[in-house]
């Protein structure tokens, strides 16, 4: 058996590399010369489902907006099935689940994707539709998990994640569907502090 | 195959709360973090294969016009899981400063030159035998705020996707001996020394390119492996 590599933060310096066009969104400047491997836009032509748009401000324990912060999610496509080979319902379509986002000067990130159907959870049982969000950023030498749930699903209740989580603290996992729009959800993320999202150990 | 991925091969990791690194004392969670079950959702995780990189993405010395000035050197080496198997199309993303110890990045304002020959930004995919391979210039050491006279080792940062979303791994690559170990709280915040050695690349000299570049080996190991009987029982 063989030790794991340590991780180390992503430092403030990573936009160049990861997202070099992430922020071109936000910022006509905002843009590097290298090119994006991973967007933050996941929706494919072929992909079938809601088309959703994901956003949220990241504050630290402050409630300052945190400017340098790189945000991850991976997600099911809208039947519910991941794009890897461990899920043996595999999607024939290009739709991978997988996103990328700085935040802008704002501490602002957003992902335009397809709503993720039901997963099946521990003993078979399903999951309410979620999205599993990492974060990275300066000042951060390791990365953090959370989920996304969302506002608008009766599933949430006996989700089996979800229903492990104090109840006083399972408001943070909730994206909220915003007055006037479809498809658009909210999701702040609070780093540290009395409203501090829930992560995971995982 | 089928792979778990247990909590406790995290205890190499630094504590998300090391405040000589001052920038974690408010970035880091205060309550404690939630176990839960890995489901699906945490057991899957991107997958990007050749098709995702151009051919000369790993090459940081033939993006502009001309050459970067610098040390060039052959960075490579093998992406492991915990049972040392290979971990084949394994997306390895790579960013450093140059030689002067500048980053592109438009925050890095520090008076040291930009190259108009250097990014600093390259991108691989392990083969079969889960090895990769960059050629770049050596990073140079740059200073930082956070403390007086603070100065950042040489380290060239790297972005690595594995078998799973909880494989994934951000970190840093250092370079043999660098006299600045002792007083950066970065590379200090891995408390074991063991563990801070890993992070350390080795000099190569058998793959070192005689009048070209030198070498220098960095193996990375991703969280997983496979489940002995002693898991399954206690499941």
């Amino acid at each position: 058996m063989s030790e794991i590599t340590p991780s180390q933060t992503v430092g403030p310096f990573f936009a160049y590399g990861l997202t070099p066009k992430g922020r071109c969104e936000w910022d006509p400047n905002g843009s590097y010369s290298w090119k994006n491997t991973v967007e933050s836009n996941l929706v494919t032509p072929d992909a079938s489902g809601t088309r959703i748009r994901i956003e949220g401000v990241v504050l630290d324990g402050d409630g300052l907006p945190i400017n340098d912060c790189m945000i991850e999610i991976w997600q099911a496509d809208s039947q519910g099935r991941y794009a890897h080979a461990r899920d043996n319902r595999a999607p024939n379509t290009k739709f991978k689940g997988f996103g990328r986002s700085a935040t802008d000067k704002a501490g602002v990130f957003a992902f335009d994707t397809i709503k993720p159907g039901q997963v099946p959870g521990p003993g078979g049982k399903p999951q309410a539709p979620h999205i599993v969000v990492c974060i990275f950023s300066r000042g951060m030498l390791r990365q953090v998990y959370t989920r996304l749930y969302f506002d608008d699903e009766p599933a949430n209740a006996s989700d089996p994640i979800l229903t492990l989580v104090p109840e006083d603290r399972r408001g943070t996992l909730i994206a909220h569907k915003q007055p006037g729009t479809d498809h658009q959800y909210r999701f702040d993320i609070r780093v540290q502090g009395g409203d501090e999202t829930v992560f995971f150990e995982i | 195959m089928s792979l778990i991925f247990p909590t406790k091969s995290l205890d190499a990791y630094p504590k998300h709360l090391s405040p000589g690194y001052k920038s974690t004392v408010k970035r880091s969670p205060s309550k404690p973090l939630m176990i839960m079950p890995h489901t699906l959702s945490e057991l899957t995780g991107p997958v990007y294969g050749h098709d995702a990189i151009q051919e000369g993405d790993n090459d940081l010395t033939k993006q502009h016009k001309g050459e970067p000035l610098g040390e060039r050197i052959i960075v490579h080496g093998h992406v492991l899981d915990e049972d040392k198997r290979p971990v084949p199309n394994a997306l390895v993303e790579l960013w450093q400063a140059n030689a002067c110890g500048r980053y592109v990045h438009n925050v890095d304002q520090h008076p040291a030159p930009l190259d108009p020959n250097f990014t600093g930004a390259g991108r691989t995919v392990t083969d079969a035998k889960g090895y990769y391979k960059f050629i770049t210039v050596k990073p140079g050491a740059y200073p930082w705020g956070n403390h007086h006279n603070a100065w950042r080792p040489n380290h060239i940062h790297f972005s690595v996707f594995g078998h799973s979303f909880l494989s994934r791994l951000v970190t840093q690559m250092y370079f043999p001996g660098d006299y600045l170990f002792p007083y950066d709280p970065i590379f200090n915040s891995v408390t074991e020394e063991k563990a801070r050695q890993r992070m350390v690349s080795t000099f190569d000299l058998e793959n070192t390119e005689p009048g070209w570049a030198l070498a220098f080996r960095f193996d990375i190991v991703l969280r997983g492996r496979e489940a002995t009987p002693l898991d399954n029982d206690e499941h």
